[in-house]
C-alpha cells in the first residue's frame, strides 16, 4: 500500500530520464499533484476527478521543467531543483488561500476516499484479505508499470523515446522529432508524479499538509536509479521501499523491543548495501541530461 | 563574462520578485504593501537585521558546501543530512563533555565538522569503490541522519523530561556574543539603557556570520590557489583528462565530499551553539540543505557569491515571514520567488534571447529610418 505513491513517481522519472530529460523535480511534481488532488476532492467528492485534476497539476509543473531543458536548453538538474522549490511553495500558498491560512487541507469525507475495490471479498482480517483488499490506486500503479513496460519496450514510439534518450542525433536523423518526444517523456512524468501525490493525499491519508510529500519524490528518484532507469526494476525498488516502509509500521504497533528509529533507517541502510553488493556502477540513458540542440546547417 | 553573470542573476532575481508580485495580486494581495512589510521586516530596526543575518548564516555555509561539491563536479543532495549530523555531534559534545569554554566550543564545532565530513565521504568512498551515484547515496543517507537525530532526542539520557527536545548544551559552548554577560544583572541594565546595541544583543546574536564568511574565503583560496584546489577542480572538469593527468579522481572524490560535508557540518554546529542550544524532534526535514542547493545555483558556486545569496535567500525567508500575521499573505510565495530565480537562472540561453532580440530590434529601427 505504501508503495503506490512511489510506484507512479518513479515510474514518472522512468519516462523522462529515458527521453534523457533528467527529472529532479519529481519532489515538486508530486507535492503539487498531492495538494491539487486532496483539494479538488474535497470540493468535488469526486475522488477519480481529483486524482485527474493532480495527475494535469504536476503535468503543468512538469511543462515548465519541459519549456526550460528542452526548448531553452537549460541546466536540468537547476531546472529540476527550481520546480521542487515551486512546487511545495504553490501548494503551500493555495492552500493558505483556500483552507483559511492553514497549511493542510480539510480532510475528506472517508466516502468520498479512492475506493476499495476488492473490499468485503475476503473475511475481514484474513491473510487473503491485508494481501489484496487496496484502495484502487495500488493496483492502477501496478497496471501502469506494466504499460509503461510494455510502451517503452513493444511499441514504436517506446522505441523513439529510448533512441532520443541515448542517441538523439541518430534519432533526429531518422526523422523523429526529437523536440516532441522529450516534451512528451516530460510531460507524462510530471502527469505520473501527479498521480503519486494524489496516491497519497487521497488514499494513504485523506488531506494534503506541508510534511506529506517531505521527501517521497526523492525516494522515488532513488527507486528509478536504483531499479536501473527501467520500469520493471523501479518497481521493484518501490515495492522494497514501501514493504520496508509497512514493515516499520507493522514492528511499531507490536512490543519488540527496538527503537522504532533505528527500524525506519533500515530500507535506507539496505539501499545503500545492495548498491553496494549487486548493482555495482549503474548508468542511465548515455544522453540523459545534455540537452538537445539541432545543428543548423 | 563575469559581469554578464552578474547582469544575469539580478535580472532573474527581479524575475523573481515580479512573479511574487503577480502571484500575490492574482491572489488578491497588495504586492507593493506585502514587499514593503517584507523590507520593514528585514530593515525596520536593527534586531531584524540581526536575525536575518542570523537565519542566512547556516544558508551560506551549506551553499558552499553544495558549491564546493559542484565545483567538483559532484552533486551534494545530502548537505541537508549533513547538517543534521553536525547537529547531533555538537549538541551531544555540548551537553555531555565538561571542558573549560573556548576549548568547549572549539571541541564541539570540531566534533560537528568531523562527524559531518566522515558522512559526506561516505558518499563519496561509495561512489569511488562501487559507483553509486552521489544523488542515490546522499539520499538515502539524509534519511538516515534524520532519523538518526530523532534516536538521540528521544534517548533517555539526553532528552529533556517533557519536551521533544534534547537537554541544553552547556553555557561554555554557547557561542552567542557576550552570552555570559547578557544574563547578569549589569548586563540586563545596560541593554535596557542602550537602545541600539540593546537590541541587537537581545538576539542570539552569534559569531557564526563571522566564521561563515571566513570559511568563504578560504575555500575560495583552496579551490584557486593550492595544488589539491586544482586537482579537485580537474577532476571536476574532465575526470579522464585528470585521470590521464595522474590525478587520482578516487582519491579526491572522497576528498571533495569529506570537505562538502564538513561544511555542511559545521553549520549545523554553529545552529546549535550560537542559536538552538539543542536538538528537537523533527518531523519533516527542516530545509538547510535544500535551500543551501538554491542559494549555490543563485551564487553560480562560487563561495563568495554564496555569502550575498544566502544573505539574500535568508532576509527573504525571515521578512517574508511577517507577511502572513500582517496581511495575512501565505508567506510561501518566498519559495515561489526563489524557485522563480531558480529557473531563469538555469536558462542561461534566454540572455542569448534577450540579446538577439535586442540586435534584430535595432537593425529595425535602422531601417525604419532609411
Amino acid at each position: 500500500m505504501y508503495a503506490a505513491p512511489l510506484i507512479f513517481t518513479s515510474l514518472g522519472g522512468v519516462m523522462s530520464e529515458n527521453a534523457g530529460v533528467v527529472n529532479i523535480g519529481l519532489e515538486g511534481m508530486m507535492t503539487m499533484g498531492a495538494f491539487v488532488g486532496a483539494t479538488v476532492g474535497y470540493f468535488t467528492k469526486n475522488p477519480w476527478l481529483a486524482f485527474l485534476a493532480a495527475g494535469l497539476a504536476g503535468g503543468i509543473m512538469a511543462l515548465l521543467h519541459a519549456i526550460a531543458s528542452v526548448s531553452l536548453a537549460a541546466d536540468q538538474v537547476i531546472s529540476g531543483v527550481a520546480i521542487n522549490f515551486l512546487g511545495p511553495g504553490l501548494a503551500l500558498f493555495l492552500s493558505r488561500i483556500f483552507f483559511d491560512g492553514a497549511t493542510h487541507t480539510l480532510p475528506i469525507d472517508l466516502n468520498h476516499k479512492m475506493p476499495r475495490p476488492l473490499n468485503g471479498v475476503f473475511a475481514k482480517g484474513s491473510f487473503l484479505d491485508a494481501l489484496f483488499n487496496h484502495y484502487a490506486t495500488v493496483y492502477l500503479a501496478f497496471l501502469l508499470a506494466l504499460i509503461v513496460w510494455f510502451v517503452l519496450y513493444k511499441t514504436k514510439i517506446g522505441l523513439r523515446i529510448r533512441a532520443v534518450g541515448e542517441h538523439p542525433r541518430a534519432a533526429d536523423t531518422l526523422g523523429v522529432n526529437v523536440f516532441k518526444v522529450k516534451y512528451l517523456g516530460v510531460i507524462i512524468s510530471g502527469i505520473f508524479a501527479g498521480f503519486g501525490g494524489a496516491a497519497m493525499s487521497l488514499a494513504i491519508v485523506s488531506n494534503f499538509r506541508a510534511s506529506l510529500v517531505a521527501g517521497q519524490g526523492f525516494i522515488a528518484l532513488a527507486a528509478m536509479i536504483f531499479g536501473k532507469w527501467t520500469p520493471q526494476g523501479s518497481l521493484a525498488a518501490c515495492i522494497f521501499f514501501g514493504f520496508a516502509q509497512g514493515l516499520v509500521v507493522y514492528l511499531g504497533g507490536t512490543n519488540i523491543p527496538v527503537s522504532s528509529q533505528i527500524l525506519a533507517m533500515i530500507p535506507y541502510i539496505i539501499t545503500i548495501l545492495v548498491l553496494m553488493g549487486f548493482v555495482g556502477g549503474v548508468s542511465g540513458p548515455s544522453a540523459n541530461g545534455i540537452p538537445y540542440e539541432k545543428q543548423e546547417g | 563574462m563575469k559581469q554578464n553573470r552578474l547582469k544575469f542573476t539580478l535580472i532573474s532575481i527581479l524575475i523573481g520578485l515580479l512573479v511574487g508580485a503577480i502571484i500575490l495580486l492574482i491572489t488578491g494581495f497588495n504586492p507593493i504593501e506585502a514587499y514593503s512589510i517584507m523590507i520593514k521586516g528585514i530593515f525596520g530596526n536593527p534586531r531584524y537585521v540581526v536575525w536575518a543575518i542570523i537565519r542566512s548564516t547556516p544558508l551560506i555555509l551549506t551553499g558552499i558546501s553544495v558549491a564546493f561539491a559542484f565545483r567538483t563536479g559532484l552533486f551534494n543532495i545530502g548537505a541537508e543530512g549533513q547538517f543534521i549530523v553536525g547537529t547531533i555531534a555538537a549538541a551531544l559534545v555540548g551537553y555531555f563533555w565538561k571542558l573549560p569554554p573556548i576549548i568547549h566550543v572549539i571541541v564541539a564545532i570540531a566534533a560537528g565538522v568531523l562527524a559531518a565530513a566522515i558522512w559526506g565521504g561516505i558518499a563519496g568512498l561509495l561512489k569511488s569503490k562501487f559507483g553509486i551515484n552521489e544523488v542515490i547515496s546522499t539520499i538515502m543517507l539524509n534519511w538516515i541522519a534524520f532519523y538518526s537525530n530523532n534516536f538521540f532526542v528521544l534517548w533517555d539520557k539526553f532528552k529533556r523530561p517533557n519536551k521533544d527536545a534534547s537537554q541544553r548544551i552547556l553555557e561554555t559552548a554557547n557561542i552567542q556574543i557576550l552570552a555570559k554577560w547578557k544574563t547578569t544583572e549589569a548586563g540586563k541594565a545596560w541593554i535596557v539603557n542602550n537602545e541600539f546595541l540593546g537590541d541587537i544583543l537581545k538576539t542570539p546574536f552569534n559569531w557564526g556570520i563571522v566564521i561563515a564568511i571566513a570559511v568563504a574565503f578560504l575555500i575560495k583560496y583552496i579551490i584557486e590557489n593550492t595544488t589539491s584546489g586544482y586537482e579537485l577542480r580537474a577532476v571536476g572538469h574532465n575526470k579522464n583528462a585528470a585521470e590521464y593527468g595522474g590525478i587520482d579522481v578516487n582519491k579526491n572524490m572522497v576528498k571533495s565530499m569529506m570537505i562538502a560535508g564538513g561544511i555542511s557540518g559545521l553549520a549545523g554546529a554553529l545552529h546549535v551553539l550560537g542559536v538552538s542550544h539543542e536538538i528537537a524532534i523533527l518531523a519533516a526535514m527542516e530545509g538547510y540543505g535544500f535551500d543551501g542547493i538554491a542559494v549555490s545555483l543563485i551564487a553560480g558556486n562560487n563561495p563568495i557569491s554564496c555569502i550575498f545569496a544566502g544573505l539574500l535567500f535568508g532576509s527573504l525567508k525571515y521578512g517574508g515571514q511577517k507577511i502572513q500575521p500582517a496581511m495575512g499573505a501565505p508567506s510561501e510565495v518566498i519559495d515561489i520567488m526563489i524557485g522563480s530565480i531558480v529557473f531563469f537562472i538555469a536558462i542561461p540561453k534566454l540572455i542569448e534571447i534577450f540579446r538577439a532580440r535586442k540586435t534584430r530590434k535595432r537593425g529595425g529601427e535602422v531601417e525604419a529610418s532609411e
